[in-house]
């Protein structure tokens, strides 16, 4: 077996799906996002964000990609081939309306699915890393179906 | 200790037992030696019975069975044990805490004591029983820092009798635990079956908002004492396992942003990652003989059940369904396993061999089931159900009869038996305000769905893991 001993990590911090807060219809996905402001670094996770949509959403207890969903993960296509130096993490995660350990495979689920997304699209498997949260890292407080609906995703990031 | 025939019996004991080495705990060293009955007076001597367990439990008798209990709790008497000290009634508190707790005793008000409690001395067991009192416990405690002597009696009211004598030799530092073993055992002799006082609870600490929440491995008795983290909360961690045996736990850590299942050693605290595996590995168990661990790797867009001998790491696969398959947990025999699967279309429970051949589905009530566990005793799997309104903590045969549930709420979640199969652990959060307060309590409550009770926890807590009975 390989062990390893651990227990003088860093804190780092981790690559929590909270940075960015926003209903699934707006801003974040990209659609009608304004001009490029001042200050954002082409290529950069701020970039991403505020340029492309750094996420998609799921229907309950499901991993199919909407139609919205595909066009978000489109532009993140795009956007990779234009910046191929960028490595990215997909984080995929679940509302609280299930159980933690099930989530955890079903956040899985939902982060590979973007991934199969964009690797259908061109871009190299090696520049995508996944990983799931389950219902731990919700992005959007509250419980209701607002929020739920928010935080059924796949958050990509930059690495 | 006044009595010179008491000390004879002891120091005869002592000379022909032998102390006796309970080793758990790692540091804990504690010896135990039976007591014989006090002498009894001449008044007493006439109507008692020998010290022996009740041939013929029944009315006259503290001894009950057990299933008769929820409505009928024993009276019991504990008052402060004898020498004054501080331990002297903190013993007596945790005693009364366990039983009171359980459900199935009921410890009496020391206010309503008509008769004092010498340790070495026949109670008066007229006068304990116009208190009400069907069983008394006495003890004294004598020495201090590294040698306490703890010794107690249990004591049968209605026939006049002693039940058990026992003296307890340890350090002053474990006096909490001592409490635990006499409620262990004045339960076992009353009941009919082993307690489960001494033992712990591991589960996750929660600090913090949904969403930005610290969470931190800790352990605890099983009565909320002695809370220890034993992770620093850089990490995520989730569902610590206990070891069979040995002083360790599996869980789950995201240490490094590599969500992967580790090994805990509870005593040097040592971290140690199990096997070198693609996927995430998640929702370990020990096997019952504690040589593996059975967990579930995610792969492509589901997750298979993986077990994992500790000697090699190296993991073989037991299902391939491509769906969702999680959350294992073998019989108490090693024979079978239950797990969660997604593979008809919503979560189920399924039960497997071991070797992962005969698959069938138990569970077809309404709604989705999720994270089954096998009872010590090897009759009832409990689980979580998620419905509509909300979830529920419930138990089943192993077949899927039978089913009954024990508790419902917004988010109820996770059982865990304590090693008797006679009460479950869960946890029950609230619904999240708008700024991400909310709370996660430990709940317990009996398997014939009585007696909810909440653990105390200094944070907001989930995952709760209950140890199996020290050796």
């Amino acid at each position: 077996m390989k062990y390893r001993i651990l227990g003088a990590f860093a804190a780092v911090s981790l690559l929590a799906a909270c940075a960015h807060q926003a209903p699934p219809t707006t801003a974040s996905t990209g659609t009608g996002a304004a001009a490029a402001p001042a200050g954002v670094v082409p290529g950069s996770e701020q970039d991403l964000v505020q340029n492309v949509g750094d996420r998609v959403f799921y229907a309950f207890n499901k991993s199919k990609l909407s139609d919205t969903s595909q066009a978000t993960l489109e532009k993140q296509s795009a956007w990779l081939a234009k910046y191929p130096q960028v490595q990215v993490q997909i984080a995929g995660n679940c509302d609280d309306r299930g159980t933690e350990e099930y989530n955890i495979a079903l956040g899985q689920r939902r982060a590979n699915a973007a991934r199969d997304y964009l690797v259908a699209k061109g871009v190299s498997s090696s520049r995508i890393s996944t990983i799931s949260y389950g219902k731990d890292r919700p992005t959007a407080m509250g419980d209701n179906e607002e929020a739920w609906a928010q935080n059924r995703n796949a958050i990509t990031s930059v690495k | 200790m006044t009595d010179p025939h008491l000390e004879a019996a002891l120091a005869r004991k002592l000379r022909d037992h032998g102390p006796l080495l309970l080793p758990r705990r790692g540091l804990l060293v504690l010896s135990a030696s039976a007591l014989a009955a006090p002498v009894l007076p001449a008044r007493a001597l006439a109507q008692a019975a020998p010290p022996a367990p009740p041939q013929n439990p029944g009315a006259q008798s503290a001894v009950i069975d057990v299933d008769h209990a929820r409505t009928d709790p024993i009276p019991i008497a504990i008052p402060d044990f004898g020498g004054g000290s501080e331990l002297a009634r903190g013993l007596a508190q945790v005693i009364t805490g366990d039983l009171g707790n359980c459900g199935l005793f009921k410890p009496l008000n020391p206010a309503s004591f008509i008769a004092g409690a010498s340790p070495d001395q026949v109670p008066d067991f007229k006068a304990w029983a116009a208190s009400g009192a069907q069983a008394l416990v006495t003890g004294s405690v004598s020495g201090s820092g590294n040698s306490v002597r703890v010794e107690f009696r249990l004591w049968d009211i209605l026939p006049g009798q002693q039940i058990q004598g026992t003296a307890y030799t340890t350090t002053a530092a474990n006096w909490r635990r001592i409490g635990h073993i006499i409620a262990d055992a004045v339960y076992e002799r009353l009941l009919g079956e082993k307690g489960y006082f001494d033992t712990r609870i591991a589960y996750v600490a929660r600090t913090g908002r949904r969403g930005h929440e610290m969470t931190r491995l800790a352990i605890m008795d099983q009565d909320g004492q002695n809370n220890k983290f034993l992770t620093n909360g850089n990490w995520l961690v989730l569902t610590p396992r206990f070891h069979p045996t040995r002083d360790e736990i599996a869980f789950m850590s995201y240490a490094g942003n590599r969500p992967r299942v580790y090994t805990f050693d509870l005593n040097t605290s040592r971290q140690a990652i199990l096997g070198d595996f693609h996927g995430i590995t998640l929702s370990p168990r020990f096997s019952p003989d504690g040589n593996s661990i059975i967990m579930a790797e995610t792969r492509g867009g589901g997750s298979d059940i993986v077990v994992v001998p500790l000697a090699t790491g190296a993991g073989r696969r037991l299902t391939d369904s491509g769906a969702i398959d999680v959350s294992p947990c073998y019989s108490p025999d090693g024979t079978q396993i239950v797990f969660n699967s997604d593979r008809d279309g919503d979560q189920q429970l399924f039960v497997m061999n071991a070797d992962g051949s005969n698959v069938r589905r138990i569970s077809y009530g309404k709604g989705r089931y999720a994270t089954p566990v096998w009872s010590p005793r090897g009759d009832l799997i409990a689980y979580t159900r998620l419905g509509e309104g909300g979830f529920a903590i419930g138990v089943m045969h192993p077949d899927g009869s039978a089913e009954r549930i024990l508790s419902e709420g917004f988010d109820v979640e996770g059982p865990t038996f304590c090693p008797n199969g006679r009460v479950i652990m869960f946890w029950r959060s609230s619904a999240a305000n708008r700024e991400g307060v909310y709370s996660s309590r430990l709940v317990s409550i009996d398997i014939t769905a009585f007696n909810e009770r909440v653990v105390d926890t200094p944070t907001n807590a989930s995952d709760p893991a209950w140890s199996p009975l020290a050796a």
